[in-house]
């Protein structure tokens, strides 16, 4: 082996010599190069400071201008009407310059005596210490509180280097009422700063965290501004030479109602749940809440570890914005949907009826299905069936449509998919259908799947976003401009399926859901007493145990079950009828059948809302 | 021994490896002080140096018969990542340079200034000079692929580099004075296209602030007017370690990364830069010397290319702190604060230290 490759090598030789002599006068020509470049260079720094050296030298004595950055006032964000939902607010931050102290942690020990210091407080100082040149301040403590300005206007001598600094903090006065719409603004995170754009940044405390402060950041953040200030030979500021003045940020106008918002969270009562109320032939979103909150406040100035674990770990999980991110069963409240597409589909005629004898079996099979009430309703037309949410109709329908058609229709209503508003983070739910069970089950489509789809059961998802979005083109009948908080952003979608539905379609639908509430044997009758208008709703249920495909809305009021193990109630609504002026989608997390509490919930709503209609 | 093992035992070349250690341990100190006396930042860059280092002594025993036969991977490799890079890179500043494979963020272009004059030297290899027009075109292919893949992400001080190694591999193994000659001219009168048409907005608008950096003193022209204040009032002793004012009041940015030979020059002097210069200097003639007595052209083309790289690197810091050249975001090379391209510059030196032991005819 050594010897043939040795061979293989003499063999070359005599070439190998010749490219390598051809080889040594290109690389002394190429250092010969590289040495007048070094004699460039050399002369370049020769030049420099040498020669220029008192040039140089005394533009640095006399740099003594530097520039400081001025952070931007954060733009205000407003309801419709122009209520503030979050604003700026003076306040003291405490500031220490370590080179103008002794011991730093000595320091923060002392300052602790005066003036209560949490562990959040001290990390940061000490993260920022590392980052920090030693003569540029680093906050200790934001928002201090009148008393622990007092204290330490009162200790100050004790602390050289330690400064009580003006600035401008966020406030949420709505607090935990706007908790998950507004999010909140917090400290920028090493992982956000390098994300951000570090000039835009620099002299900014605040970034949006989540919801509407996070989606918005850029325009609510403004163009920071400049002042070049002298310093003495130590850096320090001696005075302001000149200054451009930040951009204030873009205040935001909302379409929320700040007073909807509020009576839609005072309706949820006790309960877990959320509400999201929006604005017929728009896509104005009037009222987004989810229950259990929190107080956004703390986030502002550094919320303490031990709070922010608390909120975590609640049973209730405050910090989980249910409105867009939880997921549930549409239950019964998909049947106008399942109706309207059945009639547009021309798979149900008008005037059908269907004998409800309390079962439903696909021909062939074993299986029954039932409906909610034992021994059925009795012959129901359509209006009958949206009324009484008769199971066995939609069974029927279902079946005969197959998961085709139903996934056809039903889309275009918006389920199945996020509906874009203007928000950090939504989910898509989940609409079935042969395509996606394929491809996450890897296998077949079961008629028996496609009947429990239509009383909106099996793998079917919805967020209480998407349910009031599609309530919102009910009570429109057509299509609608993306669902927004942020007022002025209508942007009108091309016309599409939603626009070759027959009016007579609708109007037998509209009838069905009126009788939900107005008629004799309505399912949510309860709150349609006294109604000084007349509203079109729908209830639902969500099982949260077990997929009892065959359990009724009435047998799901399951009283003296653990609250746990309750179904969660749902129910959509719109009205006046005659010419509508809110749609509104509530869940209320077991809250047992859709009528007993998720109604009343809608009811609250839509009369607030309609009362202060002019 | 056999031809096929992988390591061929011998002591790494002394000169290169005491050049080295005494260029980090200058970075070092100067570090410290460009960090604003970070004790964390110089021993971050002080772990780099030990890992590269160790990376490189250990490349420094392959044969470079392996390096050859390796060539084509790696440059498939670095190919397959930049698309990789271009298609889910991470985004920071604005250009996409990242690959972020979890445990560490990597930038496959570095890896590219290794692997093609690695391809053109192996490919190149068993040409006599003068280059044929064939091997030529071909050479230029890859070059060109590898140019447009790094300038996408955009990067232009990164292709300016991986360009140049090629371009040596190609004047060292031969190519033709006559093309050279006429490739220098067309290029010459080609930049006003490129100029208008290729170059991104804030490419132009660092020429143009090299060309006049008083026109924007606040914005882009502040680095090369603060780096020059700093180079000149160093004068010829400098200010002293630690008491460099534009460093230490932060009126030089970039100062511990792009900038940090300003704060060589402010607080070392001209007898700072000029030891500087000096160890480069023996970097690059040891390293065309080692190229000199190579064994094969393979080992030639690609100590002597890989040396010329390392002294482009040298070039384009160096004049671009010091107002000769565009700012274009290339580190000092060994000096300057990060690990990319410590990693990159000393696997080179492995590689060359590898060629200087690879020597089959001489008992030693």
């Amino acid at each position: 082996m050594q010897a043939r490759f040795d061979t293989g090598r003499r063999k070359r030789l005599g070439q190998n010599q010749l490219s390598g002599r051809y080889f040594r006068r290109r690389a002394w020509v190429a250092l010969l190069g590289v040495s007048l470049i070094f004699a460039g260079l050399f002369a370049r720094f020769y030049y420099l400071q040498v020669v220029q050296y008192s040039r140089y030298s005394s533009q640095s004595e006399a740099n003594r201008v530097r520039i400081r950055p001025i952070a931007p006032n954060r733009g205000l964000i407003f309801d419709r009407n122009g209520v503030l939902l979050a604003r700026n607010v003076p306040a003291y931050r405490l500031e220490v310059i370590p080179e103008q102290v002794g011991h730093l942690d000595n320091l923060l020990d002392a300052l602790a005596e005066v003036i209560p210091l949490s562990e959040t407080d001290r990390n940061r100082v000490q993260r920022l210490r590392r980052l920090r040149r030693s003569f540029q301040p680093i906050p200790v403590k934001l928002r201090l509180s009148e008393e622990d300005l007092a204290r330490f206007a009162v200790n100050r001598y004790r602390f050289p280097g330690v400064e009580a600094v003006p600035y401008l903090s966020r406030d949420y006065p709505m607090g935990e009422t706007m908790a998950h719409v507004l999010g909140y603004v917090g400290h920028i995170s090493e992982r956000e700063l390098a994300r951000l754009d570090e000039k835009r940044y620099r002299g900014t405390n605040l970034v949006g965290k989540t919801g509407l402060e996070a989606y918005y950041e850029d325009a609510l953040h403004g163009e920071p501004g400049f002042e070049e200030v002298e310093t003495n030979a130590q850096g320090r500021v001696l005075r302001v030479l000149r200054r451009e003045l930040p951009k204030p940020g873009k205040d935001l106008h909302l379409t929320l109602d700040a007073g909807l918002q509020q009576a839609a969270y005072e309706a949820l009562g006790q309960h877990r749940g959320a509400v999201v109320a929006m604005k017929p032939e728009s896509g104005e979103v009037l009222a987004l809440v989810s229950k259990p909150s929190f107080d956004p406040n703390p986030f502002v100035t550094g919320i303490l570890h031990r709070d922010y674990q608390a909120l975590l770990n609640q049973p209730g999980r405050p910090l989980f914005n249910r409105a867009l991110l939880g997921g549930y069963e549409p239950g019964s409240t998909i049947k106008p949907f399942m109706a309207l597409a059945g009639l547009a589909s021309g798979v149900l005629s008008a005037d059908e009826t269907w004998y409800s004898d309390g079962t439903f079996q696909i021909p062939g099979r074993k299986r029954i299905y039932r409906d909610w009430k034992k021994g059925g309703h009795g012959r129901v037309d359509l209006v009958q069936a949206l009324a009484q949410s008769v199971n066995g109709f939609f069974y029927n329908l279902a079946l005969r449509m197959g998961i085709d058609r139903i996934h056809d229709w039903l889309a275009p209503f918006g389920f199945g998919q996020v509906t874009g508003i203007d928000m950090p983070r939504e989910k898509p739910g989940l609409l079935p259908s042969r395509a996606w069970k394929r491809a996450v089950h890897n296998s077949a489509w079961f008629d028996g799947e496609t009947v429990i789809v239509g009383i909106g059961q099996g793998p079917f998802v919805v967020t209480p976003m998407q349910l009031a979005w599609a309530v919102n083109k009910l009570a429109s009948r057509k299509d609608l401009p993306r669902p927004h908080l942020k007022k002025g952003t209508e942007a009108w979608p091309k016309p599409g399926r939603l626009e070759r539905i027959p009016e007579a379609a609708w109007e037998q639908v509209q009838k069905g859901m009126v009788a939900v509430v107005h008629g004799a044997r309505g399912s949510a009758r309860s709150i349609g007493h006294g109604l000084p208008f007349s509203m079109a709703g729908k209830t639902g249920t969500a099982q949260v145990f077990g997929h009892k495909e065959d359990a009724t809305d009435e047998e799901r009021k399951v009283e003296g079950l653990a609250e746990h193990l309750k179904h969660h109630a749902l129910f959509i609504a719109y009205a006046p009828v005659e010419q509508p002026q809110i749609a509104v989608a509530v869940v209320v997390e077991h809250g047992g059948g859709g009528s007993r509490v998720a109604a009343p919930v809608a009811r609250d709503v839509i009369r607030y809302w309609l009362e202060r209609q002019p | 021994m056999s031809p096929l093992a992988l390591f061929r035992w011998h002591r790494p070349d002394w000169l290169l490896l005491a050049t080295l250690l005494a260029l980090f341990g200058f970075g070092l100190a100067v570090l410290y002080s460009a960090s604003g006396h970070n004790m964390e930042v110089v021993l971050k860059q002080a772990v780099r140096m030990v890992v590269g280092l160790t990376a490189m002594l250990v490349l420094s025993q392959l044969r470079p018969i392996h390096l050859y036969n390796w060539a084509p991977w790696l440059f498939a490799i670095s190919v397959a990542l930049l698309l990789a890079v271009l298609l889910m890179g991470t985004v920071s500043k604005g250009a996409n340079r990242w690959l972020d494979l979890g445990f560490f963020r990597f930038q496959p272009s570095e890896l590219m200034k290794l692997a093609l004059p690695l391809m053109l030297a192996r490919a190149l290899a068993q040409r006599p000079p003068p280059l044929a027009w064939r091997d030529l075109l071909q050479a230029l292919a890859w070059m060109g692929l590898a140019a447009v893949l790094i300038i996408k992400q955009p990067d232009l001080g990164t292709a300016i580099l991986v360009v140049a190694s090629g371009l040596y591999v190609l004047y060292l193994a031969g190519l033709r004075r006559r093309v050279i000659f006429t490739s220098l001219a067309l290029a010459l009168a080609a930049m006003p296209v490129v100029w208008r048409f290729i170059m991104h907005d804030y490419q132009r608008d660092r020429v143009l602030t090299f060309l006049n950096p008083e026109s924007d003193p606040l914005g882009r022209g502040w680095n090369i007017i603060q780096s020059k204040i700093a180079i000149g009032s160093g004068g010829l002793l400098g200010k002293g370690w630690g008491q460099g004012t534009q460093s230490q009041l932060e009126f030089l940015p970039e100062r511990h990364t792009d900038f940090i030979l300003a704060v060589i020059a402010e607080e070392f002097g001209l007898l700072g830069v000029s030891l500087l210069l000096f160890l480069y200097a023996v970097l690059i003639y040891r390293g065309m010397m080692i190229a000199m007595e190579a064994s094969t052209p393979f080992n030639r083309l690609l100590a002597g290319s890989l040396t010329l790289t390392f002294f482009t690197y040298v070039l384009v810091n160096v004049g671009m702190v010091s107002g000769l050249l565009p700012v274009v975001g290339v580190p000092l090379p060994l000096i300057s604060y990060g690990g990319t391209s410590m990693v990159t510059l000393l696997t080179a030196f492995g590689m060359i230290m590898a060629v200087a032991g690879d020597k089959p005819f001489l008992h030693r």
